[in-house]
């Protein structure tokens, strides 16, 4: 048997095929490339240092909300909730420090439990409740902005220091960036590296058959939902220490966008498929489209219409591309 | 019944690539008579009556109508010709009323809106057709099976069907539900209709059939008629004699431990009061019609399924209901009957698909053992012969048998010492098929205790060491591997178990 292996002729697909099926495979970053290059020629202000930085701090909080929306949509759910857990968050961290008097990093602990709270109940809902992620998360995504809108009166509340460090500078490095990358690899070692992270692929490819081979499904959920509900919250704390205070109206929307970047990145909305590298792709593609129809001066009217064609484009393709695959 | 047939297939013949399914049949439906087809599971009934219903259309032979020569490309032809099909899943919308069910397709309007008066009493004259007493306006969902399959009839009769296809109507319903419904079927044949019946039920041919069209491996081997002995009809049901395929041993077992004990074990509506034992090395098969409760069965015994009373011990250990995790941690390996819907993450590779039931067992500390968890998938797939290019190819790209091999796999990496197999050489081709039953071999010979459910009787027959029949849920018999014969297996499938019970 394995000698006839060894017998067989190497299939070595010639060089053409092997680009083009790299340029398949990596459709998202070569877009991005390919982006960057016409802004490049487009206007001078893109390839400045402050340009750069300012597109680093921008795609930090759409890329870590969307890294938990990456554990979500690989087990086969989906997270509309991320944008108002974010809020809830910061919030609740700034009201622990500015009304309780409670430390300022034990603030910030605080608000990085309440996202985890809300995704551990966001994972019962769906596990044990049996509601679809989609109604359960809907119906945080109301409940978690309006709690937010109930702790701050719908004003403004300061954050603590610890929170606004996440919204300084480190020598000539954005703070947002840093956690950024620390967040991506956080992100892909628990995904690549840990049972809960390779049973996520097995859940979201097939969920009955990953029960029947006594993987723990629910429990599963919870922790994917715990995990999207904590990267939420640390999203909202980025974009909190920015502005130095806790917004009740901040990150309205932005499921949107992380549910884009991580779709843009190439995870299949039917589950099983993703990965953390696609979705930082993803999600600098949507900050470096919108950084460059604003330095073109285009409105922002057209930059949605805009955004919109862009993830239609980039999930059409990849249907394309597994169709021919499969057929 | 000397008058033209109201439908005839005329020598006709089907296959699906190589495997011919129906070959050289003819089928005659008189009107006011009840044809009966019988035949084990796969003997080409069902591909018969896709025919008729216009899903099929034969590769050689003529349908007639009237004695004309028709095509039925499609369903809808059919029904135009008087046609109708009451397929096993019945063809409502639950959420419907059953006027809007019965009249689908036909809504009565009023300038444009639903005229629903006239809605209910188009409906009302059609339940009235069988004398069926339901509420126009219940939901469909909300009645019971044996009700719905009704509404389904008087549907079908309210587009002037003459010709009716009953596909085993009587499999899901109790014994008074059955009595109406061929109280229903009498006052029809009556009226003129003509009708096909299928059903598993030996008895239920003699009470409703006129004639029986026996089939075996998609040829019509007789045609008697209903009132012919049952044991006559399992004879030329099955009547053939098996090959040699079965690389069982056939010697006396030796007494090995007891590991599996299953007791008192109930599920409502699916079965109920199971009791039975496997030793080490010993492979039990059970047997029974397709709806008997065997998958059901097996499900609740791995812990997919949670069930109403009784218990499940695993060499001691009694298992916790409903609890998957449990019973692979006391050594349970379930290849569930459909591997492509519940054994396998298809776009997942075959080194991913191996590994799944030792994912959290060989992890540390919450990390994959990568390396460890590959060189016990490769070594799997070498002793198994899985065919691939490469370990990391997706699961998909297998063939059947491969996939099967490798669903297998993941139990034996596993150290599984009680497997149950559900069907597990369905859609197998045959090579693959023996090595199965070669691993089957090879896991008893190690220890292993195997309880197999199949509907390949020749199988169950050929690799069990003891077998068990079901039917309607419950324990019909056991039997030795040397009592085990075809007739002895499907009289005990096929007869109503209730008068032996005390």
């Amino acid at each position: 048997m394995t000698s006839t292996l060894e017998q067989a002729p190497p299939t070595t697909p010639d060089r053409r095929t092997r680009v083009a099926r790299f340029l398949a495979d990596n459709g998202a970053l070569v877009g991005l490339v390919v982006l960057c290059v016409a802004l490049f020629i487009a206007t001078p202000d893109f390839l400045t240092g402050r340009n750069l930085l300012n597109i680093g701090i921008q795609v930090s909080t759409v890329a870590v909300l969307a890294f938990g929306v990456t554990f979500v949509i690989v087990a086969g759910g989906i997270d509309l909730s991320v944008g108002s857990v974010a809020a809830l968050s910061s919030m609740v961290s700034g009201w622990f420090f500015a009304s309780a008097g409670l430390p300022g990093w034990l603030a910030l602990l605080a608000g990085l439990l309440t996202g985890l709270l809300t995704g551990v109940v966001n994972g019962l809902a769906s596990a044990y409740g049996r509601l679809p992620s989609f109604i359960a998360t809907l119906a945080m995504l109301s409940v978690a902005r309006g709690l937010t809108l109930v702790i701050s009166d719908g004003r403004p509340i300061p954050t603590s220091p610890q929170v606004s460090f996440l919204g300084s500078d480190v020598g000539p490095v954005p703070v947002p960036v840093i956690v950024l990358v620390l967040a991506a690899l956080v992100a892909s070692f628990v995904l690549n590296r840990t049972v809960v992270g390779r049973s996520m692929y097995a859940v979201g490819g097939n969920p009955e058959a990953a029960r029947l081979s006594g993987l723990p499904v629910q429990r599963i959920l919870v922790t994917v939902f715990a995990l999207s509900g904590l990267f939420a919250a640390l999203a909202g704390l980025l974009l909190a220490g920015r502005l130095d205070s806790a917004q009740p109206q901040a990150a309205v929307g932005y499921e949107l966008d992380a549910i884009a970047a991580v779709v843009i990145g190439g995870a299949s909305l039917a589950g099983g498929v993703g990965r953390i590298s696609g979705t930082v792709i993803g999600a600098l593609v949507l900050v470096v489209i919108r950084n460059g129809l604003n330095l073109l001066n285009v409105t922002s009217f057209w930059q949605q219409v805009v955004i919109g064609l862009v993830i239609a484009i980039a999930v059409g393709f990849d249907v394309l591309r597994r169709r021919t695959r499969t057929g | 019944m000397t008058q033209q047939p109201l439908l005839t297939l005329e020598r006709v013949s089907k296959s699906f690539g190589p495997v011919t399914v129906v070959s050289d049949v003819t089928v005659h439906v008189h009107a006011g008579a009840v044809q009966v087809l019988l035949g084990e599971n796969g003997a080409g009934k069902s591909t018969l009556i896709k025919m008729m219903a216009g899903v099929h259309q034969p590769d050689g032979g003529r349908v007639l109508v009237d004695g004309r020569p028709v095509q039925l490309p499609n369903v809808h032809a059919a029904e135009q010709l008087g046609i109708a099909t009451i397929h096993q899943e019945l063809n409502l919308v639950g959420s419907l009323s059953v006027a809007e069910n019965v009249m689908m397709g036909r809504i009565p309007t009023r300038f444009g809106l639903v005229d629903r008066r006239e809605l209910r009493a188009r409906a009302r004259a059609a339940l009235d057709l069988i004398g069926l007493d339901v509420d126009v306006d219940a939901r469909v969902g909300d009645l019971g099976i044996a009700r719905q399959q009704l509404v389904e009839i008087a549907k079908a009769l309210s587009v002037d069907a003459r010709i009716l296809v009953l596909d085993e109507p009587t499999a899901a319903l109790t014994r008074r539900e059955t009595e109406n419904l061929f109280r229903v079927v009498a006052q029809l044949r009556a009226r003129g209709v003509g009708m096909v019946f299928i059903s598993h039920h030996l008895d239920e041919i003699a009470e409703i059939g006129d004639t029986v069209l026996v089939l075996r491996d998609g040829h019509a081997v007789a045609e008697v008629p209903a009132s012919t002995p049952e044991d006559e009809l399992v004879r030329l049901m099955v009547g053939r004699s098996i090959d040699e395929q079965y690389p069982r041993g056939t010697g006396p077992v030796a007494e090995g431990t007891e590991v599996l004990a299953v007791d008192g074990l109930s599920s409502a509506g699916s079965f109920s009061d199971i009791s039975f034992r496997v030793r080490q090395g010993e492979v039990l098969g059970i047997a029974g019609l397709v709806g008997a409760g065997r998958t059901e069965l097996l499900r609740a015994i791995a812990g997919a399924d949670r069930y109403d009373a009784g218990t499940v011990t695993v060499r001691g250990r009694r298992l916790r209901p409903g609890d998957v995790g449990a019973a692979v941690a006391a050594g349970v390996g379930h290849v569930p009957e459909d591997r492509k819907a519940q054994g396998l993450v298809l776009d997942a590779s075959v080194n991913d698909n191996l590994g799944y039931a030792t994912l959290a067992s060989t992890a540390r500390m919450g990390l994959v053992d990568f390396a460890g968890q590959r060189r016990r998938a490769e070594q799997v797939a070498g002793t198994l012969r899985i065919r691939m290019h490469d370990i990391d190819q997706p699961v998909r790209s297998l063939s059947g048998g491969n996939q099967q091999k490798a669903v297998f796999g993941r139990w034996v990496i596993a150290g599984s010492t009680v497997l149950l197999l559900d069907e597990p050489t369905r859609g197998v081709d045959v090579g693959a098929k023996v090595e199965i039953y070669e691993l089957i071999n090879a896991i008893t010979a190690g220890g292993g205790a195997i309880v197999m459910v199949s509907s390949e009787l020749p199988e169950v027959l050929g690799m069990s060491d003891r077998v068990l029949v079901m039917r309607d849920g419950r324990i019909a018999g056991e039997l030795s591997a040397a009592e085990a014969t075809q007739d002895a297996v499907m009289t005990l499938a096929t007869r109503d178990v209730a008068p032996a019970q005390p």
